[in-house]
């Protein structure tokens, strides 16, 4: 493989973890959010900052990245994961706004020369380049499957289930609505920190254009694409939408033409993505008795 | 009294203009089927959704074991022993049924981020939602999605839902209704053994036989006001209700 191909499958890796994060938010608690690249943002600056003024190095960075990612999510989903779904989906937006604002204007972020020297990351001594920073990512995006799947199979995570299907009755059922809305949105904004600081040590440079609203647009695209609510749809989503404007040059020019056409075609005809209940490639590849509605 | 187990206060419960629930007060004891009747739109739903945390009463109290909970949302009266079924029926439809009653027998879980934690699909939580489901009989349909089930199916998942919280108090909102006359005579079996374990039955029901064979004793609702309470024989030949149910030409259910 050449750089180029590595470099492009790197970014998907990344992508796929962001993208697991919104499915946590969209897929498992069914809260709509197109908001979430604020937060993958939110990591990348975050480690920006830690490693070029706050002198750490990209580990002992990276658990304050999440955590800090994480909390910021707490903070702003406590009053929007109480309103009612249309208003949650203008407020994710604003937040998006928001917060892409704030790295563009405030000198501390670097207004709009954005951040760079970003150090690379090393381990065991040599530096992460190429193909070692793609198994990096990869071992991340496998973290975050993992994290992903342990929590569809928590109580917390059957609880989120139920107040995406039916949200009275599952609060009739001891499921305090915001607390398991907020955990789901805590863990899929975690994940999306996880994501933007893997972005900010390989790009060495961000500013804050990288993290708008389009980019949320097409995260959204690439769950819905995979599958909502699927472990794996995230990650193929982020595939498909990463190969595809590679293997058809002319796509590049209208990527986010793509992503937006793909996610209305995706709801209109296959609202359960690629590897949800009941599409095409399940029914084609179904492997009898295994209930995965919970996967 | 101390096995008193529910009290309501003068509550009412207002939509804009209307008083859905106006100014009702009952109580009901332990191990106590207390059956709760009036015509549509008498307020017997809302009466539900008020003692169970959905709305918060406009004026009143409403007391459970001494606890004034008037106010409390619907998880909080879930984990103080209120269990309830939806007459218009709530499945977590993409799920399976048996899943649905997982969800229920999680509510210990929920008090805390940390104890949600662990594993919800273990063999115990498996085989403890089947048996209830054998117990109202759909422990044939567990793997079923629960949202494709006909309704009178869905009603006894409900109650399956209900009976795994393991309730001090449990609601049943029309859940007789839509079903073949064995299947509502096993459900009034169940109720009753229920009830023999000391849990008590507020029973909304617009099928007068069960509603009088099963309930200890009947509240009666119009418009809101409480309009009648005593035992079966007192409400069958009690004039005001026979009026109530007669002006909405209701009185073939009676019969
Ligand atoms: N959320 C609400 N908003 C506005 N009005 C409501 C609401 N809930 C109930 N109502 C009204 O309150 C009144 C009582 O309704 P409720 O559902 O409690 O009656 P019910 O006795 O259960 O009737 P039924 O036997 O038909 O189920 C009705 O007029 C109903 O339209
Ligand atoms: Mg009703």
């Amino acid at each position: 493989m050449n750089d180029y191909s590595i470099t492009i499958l790197t970014f998907i890796a990344i992508q796929a973890i962001v993208a697991c994060g919104l499915n946590v938010i969209v897929g498992y608690a069914g809260q709509i959010s197109l908001g979430h690249a604020a937060f993958f943002g939110i990591g990348a600056y975050a480690s920006a900052l830690l490693t070029t003024k706050g002198g750490l190095t990209f580990w002992t960075a990276l658990p304050l990245v999440i955590l800090l990612t994480g909390a910021i999510g707490l903070v702003l989903g406590m009053p929007s994961l109480r309103l009612r779904e249309d208003f949650l989906a203008v407020t994710t937006i604003g937040i998006n706004f928001i917060v892409e604002s704030v790295f563009l204007y405030v000198p501390f972020f670097g207004g709009a020369l954005g951040l760079g020297g970003i150090p690379s990351i090393t381990l065991l001594g040599t530096r992460l380049r190429g193909p070692n920073f793609l198994y990096l990512c990869l071992v991340f995006l496998a973290a975050v499957l993992f994290i992903s799947r342990r929590f569809t199979r928590s109580w917390g995570g059957l609880a989120c289930f139920a107040l995406r299907e039916e949200e009275t009755a599952a609060s009739s059922m001891g499921v305090s609505p915001i607390r398991f809305k907020l955990l789901a949105f805590v863990l899929g904004t975690a994940m999306a920190g996880l994501g933007g600081a893997l972005y900010a040590h390989l790009m060495r440079f961000i500013s804050a254009t990288d993290f708008g609203f389009t980019l949320s647009v097409s995260m959204m695209s690439m769950v819905v694409l995979g599958g909502i609510g699927t472990l794996w749809g995230p990650v193929l989503g982020a595939l498909i939408l990463g190969v595809l404007p590679e293997v058809f040059r002319p796509l590049i020019d209208y990527r986010m033409l793509l992503n937006a056409a793909i996610l209305l075609l995706m709801i209109r005809f296959q609202p359960a993505g690629l590897l949800g209940e009941g599409s095409l490639l399940r029914r084609l590849f179904r492997r009898p008795g295994r209930d995965s509605a919970h996967e | 009294m101390n096995d008193l187990l529910l009290r309501l206060e003068g509550v009412s419960r207002h939509f804009g203009g209307l008083k859905a629930v106006d100014d009702v007060s009952f109580s009901l004891t332990r191990g106590e089927i207390l059956g709760l009747i009036g015509p549509n739109g008498a307020g017997k739903t809302t009466c539900f959704n008020l003692i169970s945390g959905v709305y918060a009463p406009t004026k009143g109290d409403i007391v459970l074991e001494g606890v004034s909970t008037a106010g409390f949302p619907p998880y909080r009266m879930a984990a103080l022993g209120v269990g309830r079924t939806f007459q218009v029926v709530k499945p977590f439809s993409t799920l399976s049924v048996l899943n649905n009653v997982q969800v229920a027998l999680g509510l210990k879980r929920y008090g805390g981020v940390l104890s949600s934690l662990g594993p919800w699909d273990t063999k115990a939580s498996r085989k403890e939602a089947l048996e209830i489901l054998e117990e109202v009989g759909i422990g044939h349909l567990a793997a079923s999605p629960s949202g494709q089930l006909p309704l009178g199916n869905q009603r006894r998942l409900e109650l399956a839902r209900a009976l795994a919280l393991k309730p001090k108090l449990l609601l049943l909102d029309e859940t007789f209704s839509g079903l073949r006359h064995e299947e509502a005579a096993l459900l009034s079996k169940l109720v009753l053994g229920v009830r023999a374990r000391g849990i008590s039955v507020l029973l909304i029901e617009h099928n007068m036989k069960v509603a009088m064979g099963l309930s200890d004793r009947l509240v009666v609702l119009d418009h809101g006001r409480l309009l009648a309470e005593g035992k079966p024989e007192e409400i069958r030949s009690d004039p005001r209700v026979v009026e109530a149910y007669l002006g909405k030409g209701a009185s073939a259910h009676a019969s």
